[in-house]
């Protein structure tokens, strides 16, 4: 009834709102801080060509985090598949063929992934801890430790049509600059919504995430889901190395390193629930613009790069703080008795959580 | 939705024989053999632990047995094939204590998850599941002016309201077994006074119903028949218009202490 959720409030209606307020608030402190810079367009084309690696494994852990999992081998498959798009391109000159070779080697990562959770049985943070080991030790091996310069890419069409501009490649005004990958992105994370928030197979991700249990019981197969789960995510990861390898023209082995951190952080920072059973692809897309912009406006705004990492993992903490309190009032109510502001009431709320169905938890909002 | 199937000449909605259960040593269902009549309630009673949840997990397709038969409309089911997808073809619905609904999703969820509306593609028809879900909501559970909408989340609702909601959900897919798994367990006296009531409402409407249930006087009270199970065998068969309630409770405590 569009009377009552009205009353629900902007907050609720409008996904991602809050963290949205968030980095326009970040943004326009650089823009304060670094005018010469935040207030001209070729940051923002920079942030296009830039960031769509980055939002593409964050959409793909929005899923996983969304379905209570996590995935820590995805840096390996920037490796991986990286290489492997790398060498089927440079050394044997396969063009559109090395694309399809590289997304194989992705999504072989990620059943492989799935299957040892979902079949096997093994808790995804040490499974996918295994195989971020294997498989960019796998890159090293097979590469040699080599970097592959891919020198003359620009004039592919694999290369233009991945990662190329829209403009003219030769002009340098901002117009010009701006990137393919950009769109390529935006098509598959507006697909990607879709996916999650209204087929059947993001409910089931929910469900999953909300509790295994629940999900088995409604008649979702729980292990085929978490399967094609990993395997999605394994793909995203294969684009993302694409797109990296041809933004760079360059592979090397641990091109990847620096998303693990990075991208979690995006997803948690965007609202997604570290518990699982909520996930919000819109929150993801601008956790990941405010990491993404912190990087650039630290530096802009006069500060080392050393400063960089600490502040995001500050920003971060303090994202998984907030919303650990917002979303489990038992949790708020325990740390208020443990600060000693609220003695008494502490105790009894925070057994009701773990007693289940008789309690009557939060209020009633519409 | 599966008419032709539940119209059919049947004199058991469902039937176990022989039916084991054995997790690695234990051996948690000891050869099962009931019968539940098309229009029975039957309740199912038994210590923690004595097999309970065991034996409906068998029987709804959440876990295959150890070995033995099911007959689901006197028909033998392929048990290898079995499973939650299945049960619900047939027309069988659990209602789980506390595992029946998503908490943080919206009812419009919980209501079709596992069965939804969809489109040839997967993508699920949001407008018309809500719509649907607003009449159950109405009409079937009659949650009327309480402040509950489809949009709001399982966390927001009371115990009994989340039994409404998983009850009302068996009765849209016209289940015609609908399996109750403790449906009073922590409610308040008013709140159980509804959920006796729908399941009574369940053997007026011609469905038949297992009810598992700790509180022998609810059981009692709504049951056309009692089974006991011990240590994963049925080890009695009770007649409740033959037995009281406190005759019910000496012989369970009995039998506690023969064994």
């Amino acid at each position: 009834m569009p009377e009552t959720s009205f009353r629900s409030g902007l907050f609720a209606r409008i996904e991602g709102l809050p963290i949205i307020v968030v980095f326009a608030l970040i943004l326009g402190l650089f823009m304060y801080t670094a005018p010469e810079v935040f207030l001209a367009p070729q940051i923002y084309t920079t942030l296009l060509s830039t960031a769509p690696p980055l939002i593409l494994l964050g959409v793909g852990l929005t899923f996983i985090i969304g379905a209570g999992e996590i995935d820590l081998s995805f840096p390996s498959v920037i490796a991986f598949s990286g290489y492997v798009f790398a060498v089927l391109f440079k050394e044997y000159q396969l063009g559109w063929i090395a694309v399809l070779g590289s997304l194989a080697s992705g999504l072989l990562v990620g059943v492989v992934n799935g299957l040892l959770i979902a079949r096997v049985g093994i808790p995804s943070f040490i499974a996918t801890l295994g195989t971020q080991f294997f498989w960019s030790g796998m890159a090293t091996v097979l590469s040699g430790g080599r970097s592959y310069a891919l020198r003359g890419a620009e004039d592919s069409s694999v290369w233009q049509l991945l990662v190329g501009n829209f403009g003219d490649p030769n002009a340098i005004a901002w117009q010009d600059q701006v990137s393919i990958q950009a769109l390529w992105t935006a098509l598959i994370v507006v697909l990607l919504w879709f996916i999650l928030n209204r087929h059947r197979f993001g409910e089931h991700i929910l469900f999953i995430g909300d509790s295994n249990d629940v999900a088995r019981v409604v008649g979702i197969n729980v292990e085929r889901e978490k399967i094609r789960l990993f395997t999605l995510m394994g793909g995203l990861a294969a684009i993302a190395a694409m797109m990296l390898t041809l933004e760079n023209k360059n592979f090397f082995g641990n091109q990847g390193q620096g998303y693990l951190l990075t991208a979690i952080a995006a997803v948690l920072i965007g609202g997604t629930s570290i518990f699982g059973g909520r996930a919000t692809i819109v929150g993801t897309v601008f956790g990941c613009f405010i990491i993404w912009i912190l990087e650039a406006g630290l530096v802009a705004s006069g500060l080392t790069g050393a400063w960089v990492r600490t502040v995001q993992g500050l920003i971060f903490l303090i994202a998984i703080v907030f919303y650990l309190l917002v979303e489990e009032p038992g949790r708020r109510v325990e740390l208020m008795r443990r600060l000693g502001l609220r003695r008494e009431a502490g105790r009894s709320f925070a057994a009701g959580r773990t007693a289940g169905p008789p309690r009557r938890a939060g209020p009633r909002q519409s | 939705m599966n008419e032709t199937q539940s119209d059919g000449d049947f004199t058991h909605i469902v039937r176990m024989e022989g039916v084991q259960k054995f997790f690695g040593a234990v051996h948690a269902l000891r050869n099962i053999n009931l019968a539940i009549g098309r229009n029975e309630i039957v309740g199912l009673i038994g210590d923690n632990g004595a097999g309970k949840s065991t034996l409906i997990k068998v029987l709804t397709g959440v876990m295959p047995p150890s070995a033995g038969r099911i007959f689901v409309r006197d028909r033998p089911i392929d048990l290898s094939r079995h499973s939650v997808g299945m049960a619900h073809a047939m027309s069988i619905e659990t209602v789980y204590q506390d595992r029946s609904l998503g908490e943080k999703q919206p009812l419009w969820r919980n209501f079709f998850v596992g069965r939804q509306i969809t489109d040839r593609l997967g993508f699920i028809r949001v407008k018309e599941q809500k719509r649907i879900a607003e009449e159950i909501l109405l009409n079937t559970i009659g949650f009327r002016g309480v402040g509950i909408g489809v949009d709001s989340t399982v966390k927001q609702l009371s115990g009994g309201e989340r039994q409404g909601i998983a009850i009302g959900r068996a009765m849209h897919f016209n289940s015609d077994l609908i399996i109750l798994d403790e449906p009073t367990v922590a409610l308040a006296v008013k709140e159980v006074r509804k959920v006796l009531e729908f399941v009574r409402r369940i053997k007026e409407s011609g469905r038949a119903c297992i009810y598992i249930e700790h509180n022998l006087a609810h059981v009692h009270e709504v049951a056309d028949r009692l089974l006991v199970i011990d240590r994963g065998e049925i080890v009695a068969d009770i007649d409740p218009r033959e037995m009281s309630v406190a005759a019910l409770t000496e012989y369970l405590i009995d039998l506690q202490q023969h064994r």
